[in-house]
């Protein structure tokens, strides 16, 4: 199939940048959409031109390093998947796709469809983590049983790959549905009580720091979210930050 | 000896390990402030080694060419990580968790390190799970197991079929809790650009920011290569794009010996190469194999109409199936081990049996697997006399909860719903067993240059079970390393901080600045990635599932003359001292034009089959792999020696004090 591709250009994180029309022909549907972009590349590189530069790595959707906005959509129009597991069957012949980076003012862009998403790293360096040390004697794994039920709900919440797209769909920019995926995990579990009350507040502390935006219950980012966390993490966080704010 | 020493300490098996903690030298708390280390790579291996060291109290800076350590490639390991805990009571032991991993190997890995890895792997699970990991429970609260391939017991524990994820999200939680402590300075998109070394001692590394472009130069008292493997030699593998063998390689050519490098392992169960536009494999965990069932039609005339598109796999009875592992492998059936699974699918396509397009892929199925479940939770739920339908709709629920991610990823993919049609899977490359040699203690025959997990050589032998690479990753990360590294630092608390104005840290910066400068100056037409995936087909074609002697000359002849068109021609677009993927792409791919030689010289010199290694010239009648322990039973470490097929050989014998050596066999 042929395509109209309509990408985002930016030389750096200062430069200002702007959308460049592209034509691609020989699309196949049992291409990834990156590697569609591979063959776009692939093309530009033999005319001397510089490729479009996309993150990327694992390309089997757990990495959490793709990301693009597709057409308005952060990865694309399908549900539950990230850009790189997108097959281009799901786009036809004569389509005009637009491309971007993920718009948010936590994530600047560094060049073309690239962002800085560091600021997820500084929410999790502020509380996203149970104190043991690495001793070889803590007690046996199975010395505290914890219900299937929490633990399966603990691994609902950790499944979230850290990609973004929950930003890059609200309106407000908000990391709320990833904060409280890992905020939830370790409320979950009984290994993440003694520190609760310290975590939720620090890592919301930092969200804030970071210029994320506030939840107002919209929902877009449960469905853009590839990994399908749930906005009852929102509400469990919520109800963990009053409690520990309210404890005195 | 020569001038190998695994430093493996003295005593019974059972105690070398613990007598060894005992032994070697300590550094006190006060003086761990005073003592640099890098950690190369962010994974299982790094990320654990980094939070454990700067836990102790070293001063770490972490280097990984991702946006996050969160995104090294070990998140994508799916199915589990093996551990000695015996929690089923079916047996399981240290011992046997020793044994299945040395036979697993095929007898090539050494006796002393693959015990104490089974002694840490009860460890790793205790600790995990006090970090937060969720394992998949039963309903009474306590952790579930699975089975994999090459072993009788249920000794896998797993996080759905995101295993990995769940673990390297619990190492990066406890980096996170040493940066937020200061402990740790974490340098993402960077890459190691090159290994310092002062008086014969790893000092540094000269690294490059990948977003600035900017050249810099880091010292400290020891460094730790923990950069995974290297299977993006094929081009095509289920590794991670930017999955690269640079840092493993800047060492070797510094002066660390390399060891089996044609040790790769070809995952049976990869989602089938669909055409010349593909990127990357994509893995179906072997933990389906505990469901599936593998087969091929039994007709020729039956493939081919599947092939054909005239015949649909669910249209074939049970009779007109051939499950050929079931039929060759009684005893061990679909689990057997990845390389005798491997080769015997290639054997079926070969023999023209194969089921797609290509002729390159073989049935996983499901459905027998469905019906019993179906019928078990029917039993259970009470529901009497069930119909089909019931059954089958109950089945798919507990295929989808055991497996439901994979089962997605795999319609994505390919566009079929596997819960309805058998899956097609073929192998693909997966891991790589070889890597740099490192005794005892984890150190590389440089001073102070430590190498841990996937990146090391060390405990798989020719051929590495699975769920062991996280077991592995996670006992060198946080039990192995940060302490015998002890014994080296000990002689360090005086040195002071070491400068990196230092002649030999200018040296090696002017070095890479003139690579990189060479690269950009390539005339030709062709990209980063055409040269790539040139060096991928000879590979694949040549040093792949099964080798000969006249091909792995050709390969040797055909990668060095690629090495030179790319050192001539590769065109990179855009500047060196800014971002720049072309570039990244280039350095990459210019150490696997060397590491693929090597690799091919290590396979030709190997004149046995063994593991993953299957020289066709070296085969039972039956054609299984025929070992030759008398001229065969060491470690080939290669000491680099200015062009790769140079390289000067040195042996490392290795001694079975506690197992004998066996003929393999899981019939």
């Amino acid at each position: 199939m042929k395509l109209y591709l309509k990408i985002w250009r930016q030389k750096d994180a200062e430069t200002k940048g702007q959308i460049v029309d592209y034509t691609l022909d020989g699309v196949e549907g049992d291409m990834s959409f990156l590697e569609m972009l591979d063959i776009l590349n692939e093309e530009l590189v033999s005319k001397g031109e510089e490729p479009v530069e996309f993150d990327h790595d694992c390309r089997e959707g757990i990495c959490g390093t793709c990301s693009l906005q597709i057409n308005g959509e952060p990865h694309g129009p399908d549900r539950l998947i990230t850009t790189c597991q997108l097959h281009m069957r799901k786009f036809n012949d004569g389509d005009t796709i637009v491309i971007e980076p993920f718009r948010a003012k936590a994530f600047p862009v560094i060049k073309d469809l690239i962002v800085d998403r560091s600021s997820f790293d500084r929410i999790q360096q502020a509380g996203g983590f149970i104190s043991v040390n690495t001793s070889g004697n803590t007690v046996d794994a199975n010395a505290i049983p914890i219900p299937k039920e929490d633990a399966d709900k603990a691994m609902d919440a950790a499944t979230c790959i850290g990609c973004g797209a929950c930003v890059a769909a609200c309106k407000n920019a908000s990391a709320m549905l990833f904060t409280s995926a890992k905020v939830s995990q370790f409320a979950l579990l009984p290994q993440g009580q003694v520190e609760a009350a310290d975590r939720v507040q620090n890592m919301v502390r930092q969200m804030d720091l970071e210029g994320f935006g506030n939840c107002t219950n919209t929902g877009a980012c449960e469905v853009e979210c590839p990994k399908g966390i749930s906005l009852e993490n929102i509400a469990r966080m919520n109800r963990e930050y009053l409690s520990a704010t309210t404890k005195g | 000896m020569g001038i190998l020493d695994s430093k493996i300490p003295s005593g019974p098996l059972a105690d070398k390990w613990t007598k060894h903690k005992n032994d070697i030298d300590l550094v006190n708390p006060a003086n761990k402030r005073n003592i640099d280390v890098i950690v190369v790579g962010t994974g299982l291996a790094g990320g654990a080694a980094a939070a454990t060291l700067a836990e102790l109290g070293y001063n770490v800076k972490t280097f990984c060419y991702q946006d996050s350590p969160r995104r090294a490639h070990s998140i994508a390991a799916q199915g589990g990580i093996n551990a000695a805990k015996n929690y089923q009571g079916d047996g399981d032991s240290p011992y046997r968790l020793f044994y299945d991993t040395i036979k697993g190997g095929d007898y090539r890995s050494r006796e002393a390190n693959v015990y104490r890895l089974a002694e840490e792997s009860a460890n790793i699970i205790d600790q995990c799970v006090a970090q937060g990991v969720p394992f998949a429970r039963e309903y009474g609260g306590l952790l579930d197991n699975r089975s994999f391939g090459g072993v009788l017991v249920s000794r896998t524990f797993y996080a759905k079929g995101q295993t990995g994820q769940q673990l390297l999200l619990g190492a990066y939680a406890a980096m996170n809790r040493q940066i937020n402590r200061g402990k740790i300075q974490a340098y993402n998109r960077h890459e190691m650009m090159d290994l310092v070394l002062v008086d014969g001692k790893a000092r540094g590394i000269i690294a490059r920011d990948l977003v600035s472009g900017e050249i810099q130069r880091h010292s400290a008292h020891a460094v730790v290569l923990a950069t995974g493997g290297y299977g993006n030699v094929f081009f095509l593998s289920t590794n991670a794009m930017g999955s690269n063998v640079m840092a493993a390689w800047r060492a070797h050519k510094k002066g660390a010996f390399f060891a089996n490098p044609c040790y790769t392992q070809i995952h049976p169960t990869c989602i089938p190469v669909s055409g010349e536009h593909q990127s990357k494999l994509t893995l179906m965990s072997e933990s389906l194999r505990n469901d599936g069932r593998i087969w091929v039609p039994k007709r020729m005339e039956d493939a081919v109409a599947i092939r054909e598109g005239k015949l649909k796999p669910t249209q074939l009875g049970e009779e007109e199936r051939d499950y050929y592992l079931e039929r060759r492998y009684p005893a061990f059936g679909n689990l057997v081990p990845r390389d005798v699974a491997s080769r015997a699918a290639k054997e079926r396509c070969d023999a023209g049996f194969g089921v797609n397009k290509t002729g390159e892929a073989v049935y996983l199925d499901f459905a027998a697997a469905i019906e019993r479940y179906g019928k078990e939770k029917a039993m259970t739920s009470g529901i009497k006399n069930p119909d089909k339908e019931t059954i089958t709709q109950l089945g798919e629920e507990i295929i989808e909860a055991k497996y439901g991610n994979l089962f997605q990823m795999y319609e994505k993919i390919v566009d079929e719903n596997p819960y309805k049609t058998p899956m097609m899977i073929y192998p693909a490359v997966h891991y790589t067993m070889g890597g740099l040699w490192v005794d005892y203690n984890l150190q590389t025959t440089i001073p102070g240059c430590y190498c841990a997990g996937e990146a090391n050589f060390s405990d798989h032998g020719a051929n590495r079970l699975g769920a062991s690479a996280l077991m592995q990753g996670l006992a060198d990360g946080y039990f192995v390393l940060p302490y015998t590294i002890g014994d080296y630092l000990s002689d360090d608390i005086r040195t002071g901080a070491i400068s990196t104005d230092l002649p030999e840290f200018e040296d090696a910066e002017n070095e890479v600045r003139g690579r990189m400068e060479k690269m950009m100056s390539g005339t030709g037409i062709h990209s980063v990635d055409y040269y790539h995936k040139k060096l991928g087909k000879i590979m694949w074609n040549k040093c792949g599932m099964s080798r000969n002697e006249k091909e792995l000359e050709e390969a040797i002849g055909e990668i060095a003359e690629l090495r030179k068109d790319f050192w001539e021609n590769v065109k990179i677009p855009g500047q060196a001292d800014s971002k720049n993927q072309e570039l990244e792409k280039a350095g990459r791919v210019a150490d696997f034009l060397e590491l693929g030689e090597l690799f091919a010289k290590d396979a030709l010199h190997r004149k046995e089959s063994c593991g993953g290694h299957f020289r066709e010239e070296y085969q039972t009648e039956e054609g299984e792999a025929l070992r030759d322990d008398e001229n065969f039973k060491y470690v080939a470490a290669w000491e680099f020696k200015g062009e790769p097929k140079d390289a000067e050989l040195h042996k490392e014998d290795l001694v079975y004090e506690n197992i004998e050596l066996k003929t393999r066999s899981y019939k």
